[in-house]
């Protein structure tokens, strides 16, 4: 049993909202991803009550009580274990985590790398706003060296880490980024990683208007976007820049930056993005394109087709009373004489 | 059945207390298991106790890598698997040596005179050779050159020297079923089995047996053997097997499963002595779906997911795991899922004695979380008896909507008794709350009888709705902040687990019911506790017994039980956990008992204690010679 589309059920995105009013702050990024979760929803031709949308703690967590399906609200960190539990059981359910950076990355690490290595078919989407927001503001893991929170008054000492590139490493077969204002790529990226059988792994830069307003607004804003980030095409040249005047190389395994002239050949050491390819050094290497240095790389990193570890969880049934007995049970009688049963009669020589 | 009856002369017993004791790689164990099937095959009752050391080979032939295997076999009702040992079968020096403290007066050592050699006896920590020093004056001391017999049976084969040295357990084998007249063809039968892929181990295995069996034919050893008299009272018609605590727990999840009409889950992480749980249902995964999860916390977070998809769902662990669980529990007691969490208690704090069994972890369950959070907690009392108190677990859990923790333990999982197979319709029909019906569905509105929410599986269609674990509006279950509403949620939730003592079954007493002293246990001391009271009741001692399964909630019979008499005495393997409970809530003051030494309790120890305790004997009682009992 595995998930199944019904074909068009006539669902609309309204059809997979709650009735209950999202409580985030006016301008936070998490109302763009419920929009297009909301909007991927109803693409998938299953009816609302095969969708569990599964949580940890945090900002991002609160999103289960903002869809209309089954939703879970865990504890923090741990969403990504309740999630397996339900999928494993249940693989006619469509499973999604909504999950943070202090979630997944920080209190829920472990549960991240081993979900995202055995791939079973759920959807991870990882809020990335560099900051713990509901506690009002401290570093999370992947707040940038040197920025001054609360609990970093004198600028965070941590190396921050890239949440990509852990998904990478641990095996993801489904691999993506994309910012919380770019809705058109939001889009595309919920409905690969919806269509992907396996675990995929979405993470989405948000904006935390209060307690970290801006942090991506060197990558977000329209004047500068497209001179920071260059968005992955699959067998494609990575060519950005407003003029489309600029392309990534490769010399050895460093990425580096070229002119290019629109129109002209593609150089024989750009790199060529490709989705598919099995071993992951090509993703892995995107994941580590920072600003800026280099511009970093939005939309699918990887998508490789391996075995679905619920694939693997179908019991069959049979005699369970067979199991019981084992092969050394024997019988009574009233009397007590005593009987053996089945294989163990046989007389004692060599098979 | 054909016995070997070529001894002289054949002594009849009634039991027997016999332990084999090697180093940790000498496959003691596995010499346990098979005198132990073999007993119980001929239709003895059977209790062993298996005692390793937590390391796989701890240093060859020092007292750290001693590996025992205690068996109990005989006649009548064998409660425990003994006191103190009749037999011992030691390999090495170092096996005499850790085993000295527990021999009979008496008793008959077989000794592997082989192995004591100097290098082997200064390990052991012995400053002389003790077979030369007279400190084993008392004890019936017989010398096997085990090693060079093993030898002389497999002759210039083509196995190594080691390999050879590794048969020797089979010659102690074979010489154990001649001393003792037991059946042999079961264990010739599992030789072919396990070693028929490999000849020429088949081969040395086989012969090591025969020749084993064969010294002891030719008179070298003693000139008796003894036989286990007939059983006066059979065990009744059935289908029996010999069963571990672990894997009756395993079977126990299966069966309930089963009757409960429900796919199984087990989310786990290894840990001893826990882990054959998992073992044994991973080997069955045609019947449920077992996850080894990354850790502690993933295999609980795992199950409340199957749970919330409408699995029976359980997570098996010993104490360092069981602490990690903790927040996990709490999310189950929030949300109101049916879940078992099973706790083989092991010695502790912190790693603790990790092989060793202890009931040290009774507190923790009842009240080691944050915020008020009732759990129902019940306890196994005996390795078969694990089988139904899974059961039960799984029909609390499931008639009560509520996690439910199963306290078993080491001594429990580990050890091994006789156990009548069930066929599947003598176990009860579990029923459950899920609900289809979208008319009126709220996800906390109550079971009036049982205060059980509806269970609403994911996948239901028209019953969509999100727990998770911020406090809950009554009824409704929306995420409430109202000062009221915690106040009765919170009261709705110790209520639901005090309703499962409506299904508590009367609280049965054992002894003597005029006495002045109540024994009340809880789980893995039933066993010794009976065997005592047996002890003196039949020396016309009065005392009494009743054992606890249901520890939260207790049984609503409890109090006034306790009532009747002068004086309860509770023994634990702990420092007082449960005596401490009885007196917070009761206001009795019990007598505690306590050890807390990794190993069970002796029937021994609880007669002497009983017996010192005045309101015992301040009743009539004959005379009789306690002394000799300790």
């Amino acid at each position: 049993m595995t998930v199944v589309p019904t074909a068009n059920l006539g669902l609309k995105r309204q059809d997979f909202l709650s009735n209950i009013d999202p409580k985030w702050c006016a301008g936070c990024g998490c109302y763009s991803v419920l929009r297009w979760l909301t909007g991927t929803f109803p693409t998938m031709g299953l009816p609302r009550e095969k969708f569990a949308v599964i949580s940890g703690i945090g900002c991002s967590s609160r999103t289960p009580y903002y869809v209309d399906t089954y939703g879970f609200h865990t504890v923090h960190g741990r969403a990504m274990t309740v999630a397996t539990g339900l999928k494993l059981s249940r693989p006619d359910l469509s499973v999604w985590v909504m999950t943070g950076d202090g979630d997944a990355m920080s209190i829920g690490g472990n549960h991240f790398i081993h979900m995202i290595r055995r791939n079973p078919n759920i959807k991870v989407v990882l809020f990335n706003n560099q900051i713990y927001g509901l506690t009002k503001g401290q570093a999370s893991p992947t707040t940038a060296k040197g920025k001054k929170t609360k609990s970093t008054p004198y600028g965070s000492i941590d190396p921050p880490l890239r949440p990509l590139s852990m998904a990478i490493a641990a095996g993801a077969t489904f691999a993506a980024r994309v910012a919380d204002t770019d809705g058109q790529l939001m889009a595309d990226v919920l409905q690969q990683a919806a269509d992907h059988r396996g675990a995929a792994f979405v993470e989405v830069l948000l904006n935390c208007v209060i307690f970290n307003d801006g942090t991506f607004n060197h990558l977000t804003d329209k004047a500068v976007k497209q001179d920071t980030t260059v968005q992955l095409r699959d067998k494609e040249p990575l060519i950005f820049g407003n003029a489309k005047d600029r392309i990534v190389t490769i010399d050895g395994f460093r990425p580096q930056v070229e002119a290019y002239t629109p129109g002209a050949p593609i150089p024989a050491n750009a790199l060529i993005h490709d989705v598919a390819v099995e071993d992951s050094s090509l993703a892995f290497l995107l994941s580590n394109m920072e600003h800026p240095d280099l511009p970093v790389p939005v939309g699918v990193f990887r998508r490789v087709a391996q075995t679905v570890y619920d694939d693997h969880y179908a019991p069959k049934g049979g005699d369970l009373a067979r199991v019981f007995r084992g092969p050394e049970a024997w019988v009574e009688d009233a009397q007590g004489q005593i009987s053996l049963l089945g294989a163990q009669a046989a007389p004692a020589t060599a098979a | 059945m054909t016995a070997i009856q070529t001894a002289r002369t054949v002594e009849e017993v009634d039991t027997v207390v016999i332990r084999f004791a090697g180093d940790s790689g000498d496959g003691m164990q596995l010499v346990g298991d098979q005198f132990t099937s073999t007993s119980a095959l001929m239709g003895d009752d059977v209790a062993t106790l298996p005692d390793y050391p937590s390391e796989i080979r701890a240093p060859a032939g020092t007292i750290g890598g001693v590996s025992g295997f205690q068996v109990c076999f005989g006649t009548s009702d064998v409660f425990t698997p003994g006191d103190s040992l009749d037999f011992l079968v030691a390999m090495n020096p170092a096996a005499l040596r850790a085993n000295m403290p527990y021999l009979k007066p008496g008793a008959t050592l077989i000794l592997n005179e082989d192995s004591f050699i100097s290098r082997n006896i200064e390990k052991a920590g012995y400053t002389a050779n003790p077979l030369e020093t007279g400190e084993l004056v008392g004890y019936r001391v017989l010398r096997v050159p085990m090693v060079q017999a093993t030898q002389e049976a497999l002759g210039a084969g083509g196995l190594s020297a080691k390999q050879v040295d590794r048969c020797k357990n089979f010659f102690a084998l074979g010489l154990s079923y001649w001393l003792f007249n037991r059946d042999i063809k079961q264990t010739q039968r599992w030789i072919i089995k396990k070693f028929g892929n490999k000849p020429d181990v088949l081969d040395a295995n086989q012969r090591a047996f025969e020749a084993g069996l064969q010294y002891g034919k030719d008179g070298k050893l003693v000139d008796r053997t003894y036989a286990t008299r007939a059983k006066v009272t059979p065990r009744g018609a059935g289908v029996y097997r010999q069963v571990s605590g672990n894997t009756a727990t395993a079977y126990g999840l299966l069966a309930a499963a089963k009757r409960a009409n429900l796919p199984l889950f087990l989310g786990s992480y290894p840990i001893t002595p826990a882990t054959d749980i998992m073992q044994v249902l991973q080997q069955n995964r045609d019947f449920c779906n077992v996850l080894q999860a990354e850790d502690e916390i993933a295999g609980i977070g795992s199950a409340i997911g199957a749970a919330f998809g409408g699995a029976l769902a359980a997570t098996s662990t010993s104490g360092p795991g069981f602490s990690l669980k903790i927040e996990f529990m709490n999310l189950a007691v929030m949300t109101e899922l049916p879940l078992v969490i099973i706790d083989v208690q092991r010695a502790g704090p912190s790693t603790g004695l990790p092989t060793k069994t202890e009931q040290s972890d009774l507190m923790q369950a009842m009240f080691g979380r944050h915020g008020e959070s009732p759990i129902a907690v019940i306890a196994a009392s005996s390795p078969r008896d694990c089988f139904d108190a899974t059961i039960e677990a799984a029909r609390i859990a499931l008639e009560y909507m509520t996690p439910v923790v199963l306290l078993t333990d080491g001594y429990l999982g580990n050890g091994s008794e006789v156990w009548r197979v069930p066929e599947l319709d003598e176990l009860p029909v579990l029923k459950t709350h899920l609900v289809t019906n979208p008319e009126g569905f709220k996800p906390y509105s109550r079971d009036s009888k049982t205060l059980a929410r509806p269970w609403a599986a994911v996948g239901t269609p028209g019953l969509e709705h999100r727990i998770g674990g911020l406090e809950k509006e009554d009824g409704s279950g929306a995420i409430s902040h109202s000062a009221a509403n915690h106040q009765k949620m919170t009261d709705l939730r110790a209520a639901k687990i005090q309703r499962i003592a409506q299904d508590i079954p009367k609280t049965e007493v054992i002894g003597d019911p005029d006495a002045n002293v109540l024994v009340l246990g809880w789980g893995s001391t039933r066993g010794v506790i009976e065997q005592a009271v047996g002890h003196l009741n039949a020396r016309g001692v009065p005392v009494a017994a009743a054992h606890l399964r249901h520890i939260n909630p207790l049984p609503s019979d409890l109090e006034a039980l306790m009532r009747k008499y002068k004086r309860v005495l509770v023994p634990e393997i702990n420092c007082g956990q449960l005596a401490y409970h009885l007196r917070a809530k009761y206001l009795i003051n019990v007598e505690q008992f306590n050890k807390m030494q990794g190993q069970p309790f002796r029937a021994d120890e609880i007669e002497a204690k009983i017996v010192s305790m005045p309101e015992t004997l301040s009743k009539p009682v004959a005379a009789a010679n306690y002394g000799a009992l300790s």
